[in-house]
């Protein structure tokens, strides 16, 4: 039995530690641990409710403006604040191009190296990169040309050994299976997803002032004022053609080369749609075209649970089933560690167990975390965009339904596939297939209603303080690129009184709860073969599946909160 | 204040000729690449905006560029969000394919990094032994110091631990973003973790600041090319900002203070003023005690920035703005422009000064220099110092 310890586990947000005990190369056991601490919850005590969501967004920079958004949306639900149509849309386009362009980065910058071996691509005939190129896509960057600059790029890195980002790789390990041809399409594409990602969210510059950390949103709407005859108008005609440009070129490059590489590369892994499922359990609160707090029904994204892989059904969320041990993080729950506490009455007293730095080891069978442990009825529940594509298409969801079956066809899987590793990362780029659809017809919306003169994005009804009632709760929630995300708030005076959150990374990457049940990053990562216990490559592979975001994980927000009768 | 001591965080422009030796120059590297001088100076032309320099220093950058062997760099993250790693790879000029794969060996930097766990720990160590006073750092996040450090560890050491080792032999330290600064957003309040900016941290420190939540792209960017092509960093301001970009107030650079000074405001959100552009000083901008060049450079390749979006700024790049310009949007009690206008010397902060005139003059650096400094001593510095600093 051997003990492997992974940190930092690199190309994530944020500061996460994994230790697997491997028997015979198969993981047999798993635990995953957060590192970091900030206890920025006391800082939003006492502060103007209006500027909650500037506070809130630094939460994470990686995943930045969700959580903006869904604390926005929290204190709008509290106060009662409507906001105008266009408003939301505005909010819907800078947050699916959030999505989008963190798939995109995940998978090429986060994500594939895990899958694609650099050095390996030196090898390439770019000849055969070309062909590899034009059999799986129309993008039109694929000529051996093209592909033999790309390679005398990574030449000139490996030949003055300051190979920079790719030094002390994992460069010929056997897990690598792709083709060197295959390789170096793959970081031609690395380079070039490099320049799309920085080109493509400048929709959020337009829209927000600027990435990461945009800075346009009020409570009750959005600052980015809307006027098609006022040049010096936020979004005006001209603003609208450089967003619907932006939108093109990055529909473009999903379609043309982020899902035919993610099929392309899954193919020479097939075995990685068995490993790596884990816990079986699916939530989403649902989003997009809807105003989040209100009726589920009308979101793009709907809202459900599937539970134990079972696909026949969608079971309903109640948001009042939310709650989180502490049992195994270092945390202290005035009433002991073996209950669990609703977001609204939840405690973050910090407590820190673990060994003194420098250490080797954590102390696996005591508490071993700065993230909490949230549960569902008291079950694991995975979040994300695997969970997002699960619950559409056990709803029945037709565009999803056709979208999921059609590519897995190619694959020669059936939709079961999905609940694996490389489900994960096909659910994610499927995902960004449909959001950057739908951001073309946000524009569009947009467009329409500035012709027909709809400019109105601020409902100012409710912006004195005075107008305000004495005290006021409220929740807000999201779907985040990497899941559910939900924000808690109670205003008292005017201020905050209490705040709460619960990040999509704090589902599945928190520890055991009371009755010992792993977390979905420990689940999933059972039963993952090893190579070279040296080289725990796997391990990443399945972890990175997930999308790990730590910044947002770790329990940030303190309330000692109340319960109060107004959340269901 | 560590401010007397500023000359020394110049790093000596031997350093770069003992880094690494490589086999070609950069624009060897371009051209091997297929990218064309023509691109190449293009570049070195946005940087030289950015740093204000004469446009004919575009030329003399493409030459010092071309002729630098590729310097390490080591970015690391402690209690962060990782926005300003996200800021980073939005830079245009240069490319962050460019900057992150050719124009630095960046070994370490553990968001976008290859290697990872013992492989990543050991490629630090190596730059820490093997590159000792010839690498960059750059810091992102703040760095807690109660109860022995337990609330930030990497590897099972301290980000302090890290901090300490790593900086303490590098050639040139950058601290990106508020957090690294003074501790940002996780120092307000009543900091639990006793979280501190590298320079309370880690006192004795020279560090260069890029303040800002996060700090901008093309800033980072502007510093690590004047690095690169003149050995050094580039003046600073009393609080270790790069005047370039911290020395001028929002306010006076803002594309909306033509309707300040004609008394046009928006009075709420979403009005005709709103619409029409007008100022938002009364709808709480911090505009007008904020140093930064946001309205000049923008954001996300020049795009736009906040004021220009619609909403007042935060002041984002002002000493402990958490604590010190929240409510964001009561207006300011003093109407900037109304009230009085100091210059740096008039405060009695002569460091500006002091960092020309104790830098040896030599070539070109020198020019560079006293354009900075010329600049420096008109320079209007309306921020208020924030709560006292670490000792």
């Amino acid at each position: 039995m051997t003990r492997v310890v992974i940190d930092p586990v690199t190309r994530i947000e944020g500061h996460l530690r994994i230790e697997v005990e491997v028997n015979d190369h198969k993981v047999t056991d798993a635990w995953s641990s957060g590192t970091m601490f900030r206890g920025i919850e006391l800082v939003l005590r006492g502060r103007d409710p209006r500027e909650a969501w500037i506070w809130a967004q630094r939460i994470c920079g990686v995943c930045t403006t969700v959580h903006a958004l869904a604390s926005v949306r929290a204190v709008e639900n509290a106060l009662g604040v409507e906001i105008p149509e266009n408003a939301r849309i505005v909010r819907d386009i800078i947050a699916a191009a959030q999505n989008v362009q963190d798939h995109i980065i995940h998978f090429y910058h986060l994500h594939a190296l895990d899958w694609v071996d650099v050095i390996s691509a030196l090898k390439a005939d770019p000849a055969k990169t070309a062909q590899l190129a034009q059999s799986i896509s129309d993008w039109p960057k694929c000529s051996a040309v093209y592909f033999k600059a790309v390679q005398n790029r990574v030449k000139t890195l490996a030949d003055s050994r300051q190979l920079s980002l790719f030094g002390s790789g994992d460069w010929g390990h056997p897990a690598y299976r792709l083709p060197p041809e295959a390789n170096l399409l793959a970081v031609a594409h690395y380079i070039e997803a490099l320049e799309l990602q920085r080109e493509f969210i400048r929709i959020q510059a337009v829209l927000g002032g600027k990435n990461p950390h945009p800075q346009t949103y009020l409570m009750g709407g959005m600052a980015t004022t809307m006027d098609g005859s006022e040049p010096d108008a936020v979004i005006n005609p001209e603003r609208i053609t450089l967003l619907n440009e932006l939108v093109s070129n990055a529909q473009t490059f999903v379609r043309q080369v982020y899902l035919p590489d993610v099929l392309a590369i899954a193919g020479f892994y097939p075995e990685w749609f068995q490993y790596g499922a884990g816990i079986g359990n699916y939530m989403t609160y649902g989003d997009y075209s809807g105003d989040s707090t209100k009726s589920a029904s009308g979101f793009s994204f709907p809202r459900g649970i599937v539970l134990g892989r079972d696909l026949s059904a969608v079971l309903p969320l109640d948001p009042n089933n939310v709650t989180e041990y502490v049992t195994r993080s270092w945390y202290e729950y005035p009433d002991g560690d073996m209950g669990a506490k609703h977001p609204a009455q939840g405690v973050t007293d910090p407590k820190y167990s673990g060994p003194k730095p420098p250490y080797e080891f954590l102390k696996t069978d005591e508490k071993y975390s700065w993230l909490k442990s949230p549960r569902y009825n008291d079950k694991p529940m995975e979040v994300g965009p695997l969970a997002r594509t699960l619950v559409a298409y056990a709803s029945g969801n037709q565009q999803v339904k056709l979208l999921v079956d059609s590519k897995l066809a190619k694959l020669k899987l059936p939709a079961s596939a999905l609940f694996s590793t490389l489900g994960r990362v096909a659910a994610r780029a499927l995902e960004a297939d449909i959001m950057v659809s739908r951001l073309s017809d946000w524009v569009a919306q947009l467009d329409d209603n500035i012709s027909h003169g709809d400019v109105r994005l601020h409902n100012g009804d409710k912006w004195s303080p005075n107008s305000w009632p004495k005290s006021a709760q409220g929740f807000g929630f999201h779907e985040a690129p990497r899941g559910s995300l939900g924000h808690w708030v109670e205003i008292e005076d005017k201020k905050i009184a209490n705040y709460q959150v619960v990040a999509p990374s704090t589902w599945n990457a928190g520890p055991r709860d009371a009755q010992a049940q792993r977390g979905p990053y420990e689940a999933a990562l059972l039963d993952t073969p090893i190579a070279n216990p040296e080289r725990p490559l796997e391990v990443l592979r399945t972890v990175h599946s997930f999308d790990p975001c730590l910044a947002c994980a770790v329990h940030v927000v303190r309330a000692n909160g109340v319960a109060n009768d107004k959340r269901r | 204040m560590h401010a007397m001591t500023h000359q020394h965080s110049l790093a000596p422009s031997s350093g770069l000729e003992s880094m690494i030796p490589v086999d070609k120059s950069v624009l060897e590297l371009c051209r091997s690449r297929g990218i064309s001088r023509r691109r190449f100076l293009e570049f070195c032309t946005a940087v030289t905006t950015t740093l204000a320099l004469p446009s004919s220093y575009a030329e003399v950058i493409a030459t010092a560029l071309s002729q630098k062997k590729k310097p390490v760099l080591v970015w690391l993250e402690f209690q962060d969000c990782a926005g300003n790693t996200e800021s980073m790879l939005r830079t245009s000029h240069p490319t962050v394919e460019d900057l992150v794969l050719e124009s630095f060996s960046w070994e370490y930097h553990e968001t976008i990094m290859a290697a990872y766990g013992k492989a990543a720990e050991s490629a630090l160590q190596r730059v820490v032994r093997e590159e000792k006073g010839r690498y960059i750092v750059v810091v992102e996040g703040a760095i807690p110091t109660a109860d022995g450090g337990v609330y930030c560890t990497i590897g099972g050491r301290t980000a302090l631990d890290i901090a300490q080792e790593v900086c303490g032999s590098a050639a040139a330290i950058i601290a990106v973003g508020a957090c690294a600064w003074d501790g940002g957003l996780v120092r307000s309040g009543p900091n639990p973790t006793g979280a501190l900016g590298l320079q309370g941290a880690v006192p004795g420190l020279h560090v260069v600041n890029l303040p800002g939540c996060p700090h901008n792209s093309a800033n980072i960017a502007a510093v690590l090319v004047h690095y690169l092509t003149f050995g050094e960093m580039p003046a600073l301001d009393p609080l270790n900002r790069p005047l370039f970009a911290y020395g001028d107030i929002i306010h006076d650079q803002c594309e909306r203070r033509a309707h300040y000074d004609a008394g046009r405001f928006a009075e709420e959100w979403d009005d005709e003023g709103a619409r029409k552009g007008w100022c938002l000083y009364k709808m709480g901008c911090k505009g007008p005690e904020a140093n930064l060049n946001c309205p000049t450079v923008q954001w996300n390749g020049g795009t736009s920035w906040p004021v220009k979006a619609g909403h007042g700024c935060i002041a984002c790049a002002s000493p402990r703005f958490w604590d010190t310009k929240s409510p964001f949007y009561d207006r300011l009690p003093h109407p900037a422009g109304f009230g009085v206008d100091v210059t740096v010397s008039e405060i009695g902060w002569t460091v500006v000064g002091a960092v020309a005139v104790a830098t040896a003059a030599h070539g070109i650096t020198s020019i560079v220099r006293d354009r900075l400094h010329s600049n420096a001593e008109t320079t209007k510095i309306r921020e208020k110092p924030g709560p006292t600093e670490e000792q």
